[in-house]
């Protein structure tokens, strides 16, 4: 079975905002940075907001440091432009706080404990960051299309579920509890919870201290009253992920877990009716000699080496027959991929010797996954 | 007992070596307890066992001390499963940690149930994800520490599948976690324990890695992120290493494209095979990406040289199944991590 054709172009030359998501470690960064200098030299203003990009390919975006402002990539051609940034969660945290709190009261909650550990943690703050970034940058209309990488999540779910789950909380029944004693009395469905509040705060007192308590019951109060609609913001960005103008990429690799999670994140667009458009598959292996099949490329090393006067071709047809062997794998995955979801356009990016660090690799990239290059590839056999 | 804490960049298999580590570990009768923390059902997976639940379960048998596999060797604890000890597995989850915390330490089950209801344990590990880090930690520390009735440790060693490198320090940093959450109390003291257990000689944090760069940037990094703040580096494990094909003598030369390609022909004539030109090309534009890649792998491994920590190498196997994962762990074993 054949995976249906994509055309990256017209997707680069139409959308407004393309989210890169899949499980760690299978390109993100490089697809999204590819996808982005593309449509910029496609004559579009093109923003690429990264997470946490490699070094050397940062490096080669003008990226030297995390300061969470967009900054021009040079070395472009065409009339389009790129600007690039990394996003640093904390300040853009930090940024929110400021901009919707009085002086005081947001010193108050930045030197919290309670939101200095929320704040820089990993988990789900920086989903939500990237989507409150995301929000942010649009708003700014500087660019036709913001491309984003999303942040190395245990399971690629998280970066759809944290930006809520965190709204939620921030706004939720859990904070009017904290904050209830003042007002329990009244409100009838408040009643049903009057147990529970002083058996909640009996035992955090006992697990965490009277004092932890105290500084979580000013945390969640300043929270309050600061933005009472925290939630509201994330509903927003969430709304802007279903606009007709966003696409969904995902990225995978050829292998079992990369799949695995690619899988269950087009399953979850589809019942979300988020727009996906395609999965980019990296690093697949391809050779450019199929007809040399790798039975018969071992046969003819192993006669060589029983003559033992040319180890170099032999270890040529070693190499080879490996290649063959791994390329008929990665295209069994993709066919197995394929085979479940037939309806999702599949684009492969050939394994490259080298990891991409500069604007000539990036656009290399952008070639291939515009070429519509798929199951074209070869099979060993 | 020892704890064995194993981390690595996401897609260097950390979880299949976290296994293989703890089968190595269980040989001659010991047992082992095989631990996750994120959720992701990991080591159900790799045993080919229904989703795991917070409950220690036997997956496997282990290797017997000569390092010899007995994959699927009958069902654990059968008479011909060999000398190996057992493996146990038990995937760690907050919420499931916290009630059963409240209820050893302060027989308050049926409040953390109805907490839970309420979502309070959900948001209390949210919005403060220190204390997550403190329950999943803490849980790992009781298992490792518990003793059997009339002495001795149940577990003669703990394998911990934990977070990613980029986040592992602040994970396993968990007191100054959270001393400013919780200057004392409980949780507090909790996290004292769980910090000894951790800076201890008992303890070493393992890192996966592969011979490319960005994992092995990362590697570094976490090397120093974990010395910084005193924990324990133990071995930095190599996956999925490729036997290298070409000479060598001539890989710098191969990898800059300068090879003969008449030879080449000729050789290939010899032995049976006609090629066209295209493929001839193609054939050494092959060997060409094959010796750049082990180039940079060989840079790759003198980086980790540098490091100063033990290295073991694990080979890459042909599929993720049972009987690869026996013959990584012997690979464990002879290395001595075993």
């Amino acid at each position: 079975m054949t995976a249906s054709s994509f055309d990256v172009d017209a997707l680069l030359d139409s959308a407004e905002i393309i989210v890169c998501c899949g499980a760690g470690g299978v390109g993100k960064t490089t697809t999204a940075a590819a996808l982005a200098l593309r449509a910029a030299e496609r004559g579009r203003r093109v923003c690429v907001l990264t997470i946490d990009p490699a070094r050397r390919l940062a490096q080669s975006m003008g990226l030297t440091e995390l300061d969470n402002t967009p900054r021009p990539v040079v070395g472009l051609t065409g009339d389009g432009t790129l600007d690039a940034m990394m996003l640093d969660m904390k300040r853009t945290f930090d940024d929110i706080v400021v901009a919707h709190a009085d002086p005081q009261r947001a010193e108050q909650i930045l030197n919290n404990p309670f939101y200095v550990s929320l704040s820089s943690s990993f988990a789900g703050t920086q989903e939500y960051m990237a989507m409150e970034k995301l929000g942010q940058l649009k708003a700014q209309a500087r660019w036709d299309l913001i491309v984003v990488d999303t942040p190395p999540s245990r399971s690629a779910l998280d970066f759809l579920d944290a930006p809520q789950r965190l709204g939620r909380f921030l706004d939720g029944r859990m904070i009017r509890l904290l904050l209830a004693p003042a007002k329990a009395g009244g409100r009838a469905y408040m009643k049903v919870f009057t147990v529970g509040l002083s058996m909640f705060t009996n035992v955090l007192t006992r697990i965490l201290g009277t004092q932890a308590l105290r500084d979580l019951s000013l945390f969640v109060s300043s929270l309050e009253s600061m933005f009472g609609g925290f939630r509201d913001r994330a509903e927003h960005t969430y709304r802007l992920l279903k606009e007709p103008g966003t696409s969904f990429v995902v990225v995978a690799v050829p292998e079992r877990d990369a799949l695995r999670e690619a899988a269950y994140f087009v399953e979850r667009l589809s019942s979300e009716r988020m727009p996906l458009a395609t999965v980019v598959l990296n690093r697949m292996h391809r050779s450019a000699a199929p007809g040399v099949s790798p039975q018969r490329a071992l046969a003819a090393a192993e006669a060589l080496e029983d003559e033992g006067d040319d180890p170099l071709t032999a270890a040529v047809l070693r190499v080879h027959a490996e290649r063959m062997l791994t390329a008929d794998r990665d295209q069994r995955m993709a066919k197995r991929f394929s085979g479940a979801h037939p309806q999702v356009p599949l684009v492969e990016v050939a394994a490259q010797a080298q990891d991409v660090h500069d604007l000539d690799g990036l656009r290399a990239i952008g070639t291939e996954l515009a070429s519509g290059e798929q199951a074209s590839a070869p099979l060993a056999g | 007992m020892k704890l064995h804490i194993v981390s690595g960049k996401g897609g260097t298999g950390k979880t299949t070596v976290a296994a293989a580590l703890a089968l190595a570990l269980a040989r001659e009768g010991r047992n082992i307890l095989l631990t996750e923390v994120e959720g992701r059902q990991g080591i159900a997976q790799l045993f080919d066992t229904p989703p795991l639940p917070y409950e220690e379960r036997r997956v496997a048998t282990g290797l017997g001390g000569d390092g010899a596999g007995s994959p699927g060797s009958g069902s654990p604890g059968s008479p011909n499963a060999g000398s190996g000890g057992s493996v146990y597995a038990l995937a760690v989850d907050p919420e499931a940690a916290l009630i059963e915390y409240l209820e050893m330490f302060y027989n308050l089950r049926r409040a953390g149930a109805a907490l839970n209801k309420l979502g309070a344990i959900d948001f209390a590990t949210t919005i403060a994800p220190g204390l997550r880090d403190v329950l999943l930690t803490g849980k790992v520390m009781e298992a490792a520490t518990r003793e059997r009735r009339g002495g001795g440790r149940i577990y003669d060693a703990v394998v911990l599948d934990a977070p990613p490198t980029g986040r592992i320090a602040r994970f396993l940093n968990v007191n100054s976690e959270v001393a400013g959450l919780a200057r004392m109390g409980p949780v507090r003291q909790q996290a004292d324990s769980v910090m000894n257990l951790i800076r201890s000689r008992k303890t070493a944090v393992h890192l996966v890695t592969l011979l490319e760069e960005m994992p092995v940037q990362e590697t570094t990094d976490a090397v120093t992120e974990l010395s910084d703040v005193n924990l324990p580096v133990g071995a930095v494990i190599v996956n999925m290493v490729r036997e290298p094909l070409l000479p060598a003598d001539r890989l710098a030369q191969i990898a800059a494209g300068d090879i003969d390609t008449g030879a080449l022909a000729t050789g290939l004539k010899r032995a049976g095979l006609e090629v066209t030109d295209v493929q001839l090309a193609a054939l050494a534009g092959e060997a060409a990406d094959h010796a750049e890649r082990v180039l940079l792998e060989q840079r790759e491994r003198t980086l980790l040289q540098q490091l100063g920590t033990p290295l073991v190498e694990l080979p890459l196997l042909a599929g993720p199944d049972l009987a690869g994962l026996y013959e990584l762990a012997g690979t464990l074993q002879k290395a001595g991590l075993g």
